[in-house]
C-alpha cells in the first residue's frame, strides 16, 4: 500500500508529463491481471498485475497486489503483457522530408507532412507499437527533422500525436542524416563519400558560428551600448544549434563500417547527440561505437545484398554489439520491413546470440533511449505512461500475436475486432497502398537512390 | 531441453566436419517429418552411399551398421523445395552495372523470349544459393524473373555443385510469364493489361502454327515414296510442304502447348488470375499460378480450373496480399507451395522457413506449411518422385534442427543432400 502512494507520488513528481496527455486519458483505473509481465525495468513477473490510470502506470506488481477502488479488471491470465514497442525507424504516416535542390535540410520538418490517418500507420498499432520515429528517406545528407510521435487513438492532426508540447516551438523530434550511397549523387548532391562530409562538415562550421553569433547578440542586448542590430533569425541554422546543443539527436543512416567511423569523426567533432540507423556493418566497428556511446538501431533483413552496402550483412550482429557493450535497439525502416513484425527481428538476433533480455529492451528501453523519450516510455515502471501490448505469448515466438495494443490507458488496437485485425492479417483494399508503393513514392519524391 | 539438443547437435557434427562426399550416414531425430505421412517420435534414417534414403523408422527396429556416421536433431524434416526463385540468375548485390553486374533474371530488350534458357545464366556460386540452403534449401525452381509476357525458362537445381551442370535436375521445367501493368514498366508494349494479354495469345497462335507446319511437313516427308508410286500425274505434283525455319522461340511456346513445359503466369489481381483461367481454357496448357495475391477471392475458380499455384513469399510487399491466404488455398483443397520468388530490393532473397512460418501462424498450422514447403511443391513441379519427403528410394535431402523449424529461435543444425553433409553448424 505504501508502495502504492509512493507511486502516485512519483507521478504527482513528474509535472512536465502531465501537460501533453489529451483529455482522452482514461480516468478509472485498469487493472490487468494474470499475465506474466516483462517490465524491463526489472525480471519478468508471473502472474503478474499492472494498474494504470489518468494515461499512467500506477502499479506493477504480484499476485498479491490489490486492485483499487472502482477499477476496471481485465483478465489476461495467460497472456504476455510488455511495454509498447517503440520503432525508433519508420516511414509510415506518407512522410515526406526534403526535396531535389540540395542535400541538406535542416529547416524542413517532417512533421509537417505526416498523414495520421494514413492506414499505414495501423501496421505499427497492429504490430504492438505505440512510439514512432517518423523520418524522411536517406536520399539526402540531411532530409529533415524527425518527429517522435505516439500513436494515440482518434487524431486529428500531428498535434495530437506529438511528444513535444508546441509543434511549431519545441523540439518534436531528431534529425535526419545520411551518408553512403543512398545521398550521393549528380550536383548539387555530393559525388563522393568525402564530399558528403565536408558538406555537412561546412554546415556545422556554419551553425558554430552562428550560435556564437547569437549569443554575442543576446550579450549585447542584455547589456546596453554596442548596440549591433540584432541577429537575423536562420530557421536552418536553429534547427542545428539544437544539435550541437544536444537537444535534437541525430539519428543517421549509415550502413558501412567506413560511413560509420565518419559519423562518430563528425560526432567527436561537434559533439552531437547520434544514433547509428541501420548500422549494417555496425558488427566490425562494435568496440569503436561502444567507447563512443553512440546507439544503434538495427533493420533486420533476413539475407544478405539488394544494395552494395548491405552486402556484408552479419546475423549475430546483435550479439557481437550487446557483448561489446553498444545500445542495440530494432527498428523495421517500414515500408523496407513490416511494422507488423518488429519482434521478429529481435527474435532472430537471440536464435544468434543477442541475450533475450537485451533483445527485449531492444524493442523498448533501448530505442526509448535513442529518441531520448526513457523517462516517459520503454518500460513498465510507476509513473511512465500506460503504453503496453497484450501477446498471446511470448514476444519472441513466431507464432504469438498482438492481441491489443495500449497507449496511455486506451486502447487503439484489438485482434478481437474485425476493424483492426484485418490489419494484421493484410487483405483485399485493406492497405491503400502496398508498403513497397510508399516505398517507391518515397524514392521518387526524395530521388533516393539504392 | 532445447539447449540440450543444440549441444548434442553441435558435437555430432563437428565429428562430420570434415565429410564432403555421399557416403552413408545415419541421422536420429527426436521428431522426423516423413511428410508424406505422419511424424515419427524417436526416428531414424539412413542415407545411402548412392545418394537415396536406404531406411526411415522407429529408432527401436533401426539397424545402423558399424561404423556408419550418425547424426541427431531434435527435429528432422526433408530438404526444402523452393517453389519459385530467382537466385542463380539474380545475385546478391543487386548491381545493373560495372563489373560485379549480377542481374540476368529480366531480359528487356523484348517483352517475349521463350528462348531464354536458366541453365544459361544460373551462377552455382552465387552467395545467394549458398544463403538459401544453408537455411534449408535443397532444391531450387529457379530462372527468369517476373515483369515480362514471357521471360524465360526455368530449371529446377539442387542448391550444389560448382556448376550448373553439377547443380541441374530439370534444365527447362517452365515458362516464366507475367500478366498485367507489371509488365507494361518495363516495356513500351504492351503498355497496357489486355495488350499484354492478346501479344501472349498471339504469340501462342503463333506457336500452334508452327507446331502445325512442322507436323505438315513431317507428314508429306512421310508421304513421299507413296507418293511417288501413284504417277498418275507426272510433273504437275504440288511440291511438299517445306518445315519451318527453326523458331526456338516457337519451339518453347510449342513445348508448352505440347505440355512439355508448364505455363507459370505471374499473376496477382483478380482480372489477371482469371484471364491466366481463360487463356489455359483456349489452349489447354498446363498453367501453373505464380504469385496470386487475390487468389482468396477466386478459390472456388482456381479449384474448379485445377490449376495449383505457387504463393508469393507471405511477406513480400505485394498490393492486397494477405498472410491468411495460405491457409485459405490450403482450406479450399487447391494444390499450392510457398516460394521466396522475386524481390527488387533488400532483401535480395527471402528466406523460405520464415515466409512460412508467417503463413503457420496464420491459419495454415505448422505440418500444412511444412508440407507447402517440401512435397507440395515437389509435386506441383513434378519430382516428388525424387524430393518432398522422407521415404525409402527418394533422394537423402535432408534438414536437421533443433526446435520447430518454424520458430525463429530454433536453429538450423545441418542440410544433407543425397547423402552428402553440407552444412556442420547449427544457425
Amino acid at each position: 500500500m505504501s508502495k502504492h502512494a509512493a507511486t502516485l507520488l512519483l507521478a504527482v513528481a513528474l509535472p512536465a508529463l502531465l501537460v501533453a496527455l489529451p483529455a482522452a486519458a482514461q480516468d478509472d483505473p485498469h487493472v490487468f491481471r494474470g499475465a506474466r509481465l516483462l517490465p524491463i525495468a526489472g525480471p519478468p513477473i508471473d502472474d503478474g498485475v499492472l494498474v494504470v490510470q489518468g494515461g499512467r502506470i500506477t502499479e506493477v506488481g504480484g499476485p498479491d497486489t490489490r486492485s483499487p477502488q472502482g477499477a476496471v479488471e481485465h483478465d489476461v491470465t495467460g497472456k504476455v503483457l510488455m511495454p509498447g514497442l517503440v520503432d525508433a525507424h519508420s516511414h509510415v504516416g506518407s512522410v515526406s522530408g526534403g526535396d531535389r535542390s540540395g542535400p541538406l535540410h535542416p529547416e524542413v520538418r517532417n512533421l509537417d507532412s505526416i498523414d495520421v490517418r494514413s492506414d499505414s500507420v495501423w501496421r505499427a498499432r497492429a504490430g504492438g507499437i505505440t512510439t514512432v520515429n517518423i523520418m524522411s528517406g536517406s536520399g539526402h545528407l540531411m532530409s529533415g527533422q524527425t518527429a517522435y510521435v505516439k500513436l494515440r487513438d482518434g487524431a486529428r492532426t500531428i498535434e495530437d500525436w506529438l511528444y513535444c508540447d508546441d509543434a511549431r516551438t519545441g523540439i518534436c523530434g531528431g534529425m535526419k542524416m545520411a551518408n553512403g550511397t543512398n545521398s550521393i549523387g549528380s550536383p548539387p548532391f555530393p559525388g563522393t563519400r568525402a564530399k558528403s562530409a565536408a558538406l555537412v562538415r561546412n554546415l556545422y562550421h556554419e551553425a558554430v558560428e552562428y550560435r556564437e553569433k547569437m549569443a554575442e547578440a543576446e550579450e549585447s542586448e542584455d547589456g546596453d551600448d554596442e548596440g549591433g542590430a540584432p541577429a537575423k533569425r536562420d530557421l536552418r541554422m536553429e534547427a542545428l544549434v539544437e544539435v550541437l546543443d544536444g537537444r535534437r539527436i541525430v539519428q543517421h543512416h549509415t550502413h558501412r563500417h567506413n560511413d560509420i567511423a565518419t559519423v562518430l569523426r563528425l560526432k567527436e567533432e561537434f559533439g552531437f547527440r547520434v544514433v547509428v540507423q541501420h548500422g549494417t556493418e555496425s558488427w566490425k566497428v562494435a568496440e569503436e561505437l561502444a567507447a563512443a556511446g553512440v546507439p544503434v538501431s538495427l533493420t533486420w533483413i533476413d539475407a544478405p545484398g539488394g544494395k552494395e552496402e548491405t552486402i556484408d550483412w552479419n546475423m549475430e550482429i546483435g550479439a557481437i554489439l550487446e557483448r561489446a557493450g553498444v545500445d542495440v535497439s530494432f527498428n523495421t525502416d517500414d515500408s523496407v520491413t513490416d511494422s507488423r513484425l518488429l519482434m521478429r527481428g529481435a527474435a532472430i538476433a537471440v536464435r544468434y546470440g543477442m541475450s533475450r533480455d537485451k533483445a527485449i529492451e531492444g524493442l523498448t528501453l533501448a530505442p526509448a533511449r535513442a529518441l531520448g523519450l526513457e523517462d516517459r516510455i520503454g518500460s513498465l515502471e510507476a509513473g511512465k505512461d500506460a503504453d503496453f501490448v497484450i501477446l498471446s505469448g511470448d514476444p519472441l515466438s513466431a507464432y504469438t500475436k498482438v492481441e491489443q495494443t495500449w497507449v496511455e490507458g486506451t486502447m487503439i488496437y484489438d485482434r478481437a475486432n474485425p476493424d483492426h485485425r484485418k490489419y494484421a492479417v493484410g487483405g483485399y483494399k485493406v492497405y491503400n497502398m502496398t508498403a513497397h508503393e510508399d516505398h517507391m513514392i518515397q524514392q521518387l519524391l526524395e530521388g533516393e537512390t539504392r | 531441453m532445447k539447449r540440450l539438443g543444440t549441444t548434442s547437435c553441435f558435437v555430432a557434427l563437428a565429428a562430420l566436419a570434415a565429410t564432403t562426399a555421399a557416403a552413408q550416414v545415419a541421422v536420429r531425430a527426436g521428431t522426423l517429418h516423413t511428410v508424406s505421412g505422419p511424424p515419427i517420435e524417436n526416428a531414424v534414417v539412413i542415407a545411402g552411399a548412392d545418394g537415396r534414403i536406404e531406411w526411415v523408422g522407429p529408432a527401436a527396429d533401426a539397424n545402423i551398421p558399424n561404423g556408419v556416421d550418425v547424426l541427431e536433431a531434435a527435429v528432422v524434416t526433408p530438404g526444402l523445395v523452393d517453389a519459385r526463385s530467382v537466385v542463380g540468375l539474380s545475385g546478391a548485390l543487386n548491381s545493373n552495372v560495372g563489373p560485379v553486374r549480377d542481374q540476368d533474371q529480366l531480359e528487356r530488350s523484348s517483352p517475349l523470349q521463350p528462348d531464354l534458357r536458366a541453365i544459361d545464366a544460373y551462377d552455382a556460386n552465387e552467395t545467394l544459393v549458398e544463403w538459401v540452403r544453408s537455411y534449408g534449401v535443397t532444391t531450387l525452381h529457379t530462372g527468369h524473373g517476373p515483369g515480362a509476357l514471357v521471360s524465360g525458362q526455368t530449371m529446377i537445381a539442387k542448391t550444389r555443385g560448382r556448376n550448373v551442370e553439377q547443380a541441374v535436375v530439370v534444365p527447362a521445367r517452365m515458362l516464366a510469364s507475367t500478366l498485367g501493368n507489371a509488365v507494361s514498366s518495363n516495356f513500351q508494349s504492351p503498355g497496357t493489361s489486355a495488350k499484354g494479354i492478346a501479344m501472349l495469345r498471339s504469340a501462342l497462335h503463333g506457336a500452334q502454327a508452327y507446331l502445325e507446319q512442322v507436323q505438315k511437313a513431317e507428314e508429306a516427308g512421310g508421304d513421299e515414296n507413296v507418293g511417288s508410286d501413284d504417277g498418275e500425274e507426272d510433273g504437275d505434283a504440288k511440291p511438299a510442304p517445306q518445315p519451318p525455319p527453326r523458331d526456338l522461340s516457337k519451339e518453347a511456346l510449342g513445348q508448352v502447348l505440347d505440355g512439355e513445359l508448364s505455363l507459370l503466369i505471374t499473376v496477382n489481381t483478380v482480372p489477371e488470375i482469371a484471364a491466366a483461367l481463360r487463356l489455359q481454357q483456349e489452349f489447354g496448357f498446363d498453367l501453373v499460378l505464380d504469385s496470386a495475391a487475390e487468389s482468396y477471392l477466386l478459390l472456388d475458380e482456381i479449384r474448379e480450373a485445377g490449376v495449383p499455384v505457387l504463393l508469393h513469399p507471405t511477406m513480400s510487399r505485394v498490393r492486397n496480399g494477405s498472410y491468411e491466404t495460405a491457409g485459405q488455398l490450403a482450406d479450399a483443397g487447391i494444390p499450392f507451395a510457398i516460394q521466396t520468388g522475386f524481390e527488387g530490393y533488400v532483401p535480395k532473397t527471402r528466406v523460405l522457413l520464415w515466409e512460412a512460418a508467417i503463413a503457420a501462424a496464420n491459419g495454415l498450422g505448422m505440418e500444412r506449411a511444412l508440407e507447402a514447403i517440401t512435397l507440395s511443391p515437389a509435386r506441383i513441379l513434378g519430382i516428388d518422385d525424387r524430393v518432398g519427403s522422407i521415404e525409402v528410394g527418394k533422394d537423402a535431402d535432408l534438414a536437421l534442427f533443433d526446435g520447430d523449424p518454424f520458430e525463429y529461435t530454433s536453429h538450423i543444425c545441418g542440410v544433407i543432400i543425397e547423402s552428402e553433409v553440407l552444412s556442420a553448424e547449427c544457425r
